[in-house]
C-alpha cells in the first residue's frame, strides 16, 4: 500500500515538486507497478548473487594528472545559464540566518 | 538511378568515390525529402544549417561527408541537444559526445538531431515534450522508441544512416516498427560519454541503418575503449564486416519464445522464415528459455533506480531549467526509483531484481552452450496506433519484453525486418542475439538472412 503521504515524502527525497492530484495518481501507479514487481518472488533465487554490472571490470583508474582538453574555461562553463554573479554560478541558499 | 537519399551507406560511399554524383546532389535530395515531410512526421527537432559546408570539407575522410541523423540525447558541440525534454530546451553543449566525435573524425556529418521519448523514457516517441513522431511507413502509427526519430529518419530516407541508443529495446524496437535495421552493440563496446544517461548499466549507443552491412560499417567507426567512460572495454575491436558473406553451414540457431502467450501472430510469421536459415546450411532448433515476462519487472526496478540517480543532476543551476519542468513520465520514473532504492526497500526490490538479473544471464549462458545465435521476434506485434501510450504506465516495458533479458545481460543484438503486411505497410522485426563481443557473428547471420529474403525490395516502397 502506497499512500499520497508516502508519495509526498519520496517527492521530497527526489527533489521533485508534485501537486496534490499527482500525489493521488502516483500512489496508484506505484501500487500497480510494485504488484508487478512482486511477481519476481515466483522465481527461486536462494543463494543467487545479484548482478550490478556486466563488464567484469574492476577498479578502473586513470593517472592523477590534469588533462586540459577535458576542462572548460570559466567562460565556457557558464555559457548555459543566465544565473551568474561575477563569473560564478548562483545557487539557492541552503543555510538560513538565525538571530542570536 | 533511384533517388540519392534512398541509397544505402555502402552504395552512397561507392557512388561518391566513383563520382557518380556529388555531395551537393546527395544533400539536395535528402533536404528535399525533409522539406516535404518533416513537418508532418516530426522527425528532426534541430537541423544543422552548416551540414553541406561541413560535408564538403570531409569528403576525403572514410565517411566522405554522408548525412547522419543523430538522436537528440547525444551532446553535440554548438548544436542544441534537448533529450526531447523542455528542461534542456535551450541547452547547447560545450563538448562533443564520444560517439559524435568519432563520427565527425571519420568524416560523417550530423545533418540533424532526432526526436525521442523525453529522456529516452519510453518505447513510442509519443512522450516527447516536442510532440510525437509518426511512422513513415504508415502515419496512423507510432515509430516506436525511444530512438523513434532516428528509426523514422532512416525509413523516410531523411539521412543515409542514423545513430540512436538503447537501454533495453530503444534501438531495435523502433527499427522493427519502422522496418529498418538496428545494431545494439555489447554493453561497453561503444562509449556512453556525452549521452544523456538513462540506465547506466545497460545504455548502449549504436547505429540504425538501411542494411545490416551499413550497420556493421558504422559500428567500425563507433566502437572502442574511451578514457571518458570507465565502463568501455579495452577488448580489441574487430572488423565487424569481416564475416559478411561467409557460409552459415553448421551454425546453430536457437529460436526463443515459441511458447509465450500473445506471440502467436509474430511466431506464425517467423515460422515461415525459418527455412531461409536451413537452406543456407544452418541448424535450427526451438528452445525454451526463462519467461521474459520476469524481465519486465527486473528492468523496471533497475532502470527506475538508475534513472533516479542519473536525473538528479538536472538542477537547473549550471544548465537547463529547474526540476518543475520534468514531464509526468520522468517524474514517475525518478520517484519510483527513489522509492525502491530508499532505506528499507532497496533489499526488497533492487537486490531482488538484481538477483533475477543473474538468473537471466545464467539462462542465456546456458543456451549459448547449445547454440551460436539466438533469434526471436523483436516486438510482440506491429507498430501501435498513435495515442496508445495514454494511461499505460508500463507500455514500453511490455513492448520491449522480448529484448529485456539480453539487454540486462549486456549482449549484442541486431533487428532485421522479416515480414511486411501488404495492407498496412507495417513491418515485423527479427532479433539476432550472440554472446558478448560477438557482434560480427550476429552481423554475418543477420546479413545472410536479409539478403535471402525480399527485405531489400520492400525497403523503398513507402
Amino acid at each position: 500500500m502506497v499512500t499520497p503521504d508516502d508519495v509526498a515524502y519520496i517527492a521530497k527525497l527526489a527533489n521533485i515538486p508534485v501537486s496534490d492530484e499527482e500525489k493521488q495518481q502516483f500512489a496508484q501507479a506505484f501500487a500497480e507497478t510494485l504488484t508487478v514487481i512482486e511477481e519476481l518472488r515466483e522465481l527461486d533465487n536462494d543463494g543467487i548473487l545479484p548482478t550490478h554490472q556486466v563488464t567484469g571490470l574492476k577498479n578502473v583508474w586513470r593517472e592523477d594528472v590534469i588533462d586540459k582538453e577535458k576542462m572548460f574555461s570559466q567562460q565556457e562553463a557558464l555559457i548555459n545559464t543566465d544565473k551568474t554573479y561575477q563569473g560564478f554560478f548562483v545557487v539557492s541558499r541552503v543555510l538560513e540566518e538565525k538571530d542570536v | 538511378m533511384s533517388k540519392l537519399n534512398t541509397l544505402t551507406l555502402q552504395q552512397t560511399l561507392t557512388g561518391l568515390k566513383q563520382k557518380e554524383f556529388s555531395l551537393a546532389e546527395l544533400y539536395q535530395a535528402t533536404l528535399e525529402a525533409i522539406d516535404e515531410k518533416n513537418k508532418e512526421l516530426n522527425i528532426y527537432l534541430t537541423l544543422n544549417n552548416e551540414a553541406l559546408k561541413k560535408a564538403e570539407k570531409s569528403s576525403n575522410l572514410p565517411l566522405m561527408g554522408v548525412p547522419i541523423a543523430v538522436k537528440d540525447n547525444f551532446c553535440t558541440q554548438d548544436l542544441r541537444t534537448t533529450a526531447s525534454s523542455k528542461i534542456l530546451n535551450e541547452f547547447v553543449p560545450q563538448f562533443e559526445s564520444t560517439v559524435t566525435k568519432k563520427l565527425l573524425e571519420a568524416g560523417g556529418v550530423i545533418l540533424g538531431k532526432t526526436n525521442l521519448d523525453a529522456w529516452a523514457h519510453g518505447s513510442s516517441t509519443e512522450t516527447s515534450d516536442y510532440g510525437r513522431t509518426l511512422n513513415p511507413r504508415n502515419t496512423d502509427h507510432l515509430p516506436g522508441g525511444s530512438s523513434g526519430g532516428s528509426a523514422a529518419a532512416v525509413a523516410a530516407d531523411f539521412c543515409t544512416i542514423a545513430i540512436g541508443s538503447e537501454t533495453a529495446g530503444s534501438l531495435r524496437q523502433p527499427a522493427a516498427w519502422c522496418g529498418t535495421v538496428a545494431l545494439k552493440p555489447t554493453y561497453g563496446r561503444v562509449s556512453r560519454y556525452g549521452v544523456a544517461a538513462m540506465a547506466s548499466s545497460t545504455d548502449s549507443p549504436g547505429p540504425i541503418a538501411k542494411t545490416v552491412e551499413d550497420a556493421a560499417i558504422m559500428l567500425n567507426f563507433l566502437a572502442g575503449f574511451d578514457s571518458n567512460d570507465a565502463t568501455t572495454s579495452s577488448q580489441p575491436v574487430p572488423d565487424f564486416t569481416a564475416q559478411l558473406g561467409k557460409s552459415l553451414k553448421g551454425i546453430k540457431i536457437g529460436v526463443l519464445y515459441q511458447d509465450i502467450a500473445g506471440l502467436e501472430m509474430v511466431n506464425e510469421q517467423l515460422e515461415k522464415q525459418l527455412s531461409v536459415f536451413k537452406d543456407l546450411g544452418a541448424i535450427v532448433g526451438k528452445t525454451p528459455a526463462l519467461n521474459p515476462r520476469y524481465a519486465i519487472s527486473v528492468y523496471t526496478v533497475v532502470q527506475r533506480g538508475e534513472v533516479s540517480s542519473n536525473l538528479a543532476r538536472y538542477d537547473g543551476i549550471r544548465y537547463g531549467s529547474n526540476r518543475s519542468h520534468f514531464g509526468a513520465e520522468a517524474k514517475r520514473r525518478q520517484m519510483l526509483g527513489t522509492y525502491t532504492l530508499s532505506a528499507g526497500y532497496a533489499g526488497k526490490y533492487y537486490e531482488l531484481a538484481q538477483r533475477i538479473r543473474t538468473l537471466f544471464i545464467e539462462d542465456l549462458n546456458h543456451l549459448f552452450e547449445k547454440y551460436d545465435v539466438l533469434i526471436a521476434p523483436t516486438s510482440p506485434g506491429f507498430a501501435k496506433k498513435i495515442g496508445v501510450t495514454k494511461r499505460a504506465a508500463m507500455f514500453g516495458e511490455l513492448e520491449d519484453m522480448l529484448l529485456e533479458p539480453s539487454s540486462l545481460a549486456g549482449l549484442p543484438g541486431i533487428n532485421v525486418p522479416y515480414y511486411r503486411d501488404p495492407e498496412t505497410n507495417l513491418f515485423l522485426g527479427l532479433n539476432f542475439i550472440t554472446p558478448m563481443w560477438q557482434e560480427a557473428l550476429a552481423v554475418q547471420v543477420a546479413d545472410a538472412f536479409e539478403k535471402n529474403t525480399n527485405w531489400n525490395t520492400w525497403r523503398s516502397k513507402s
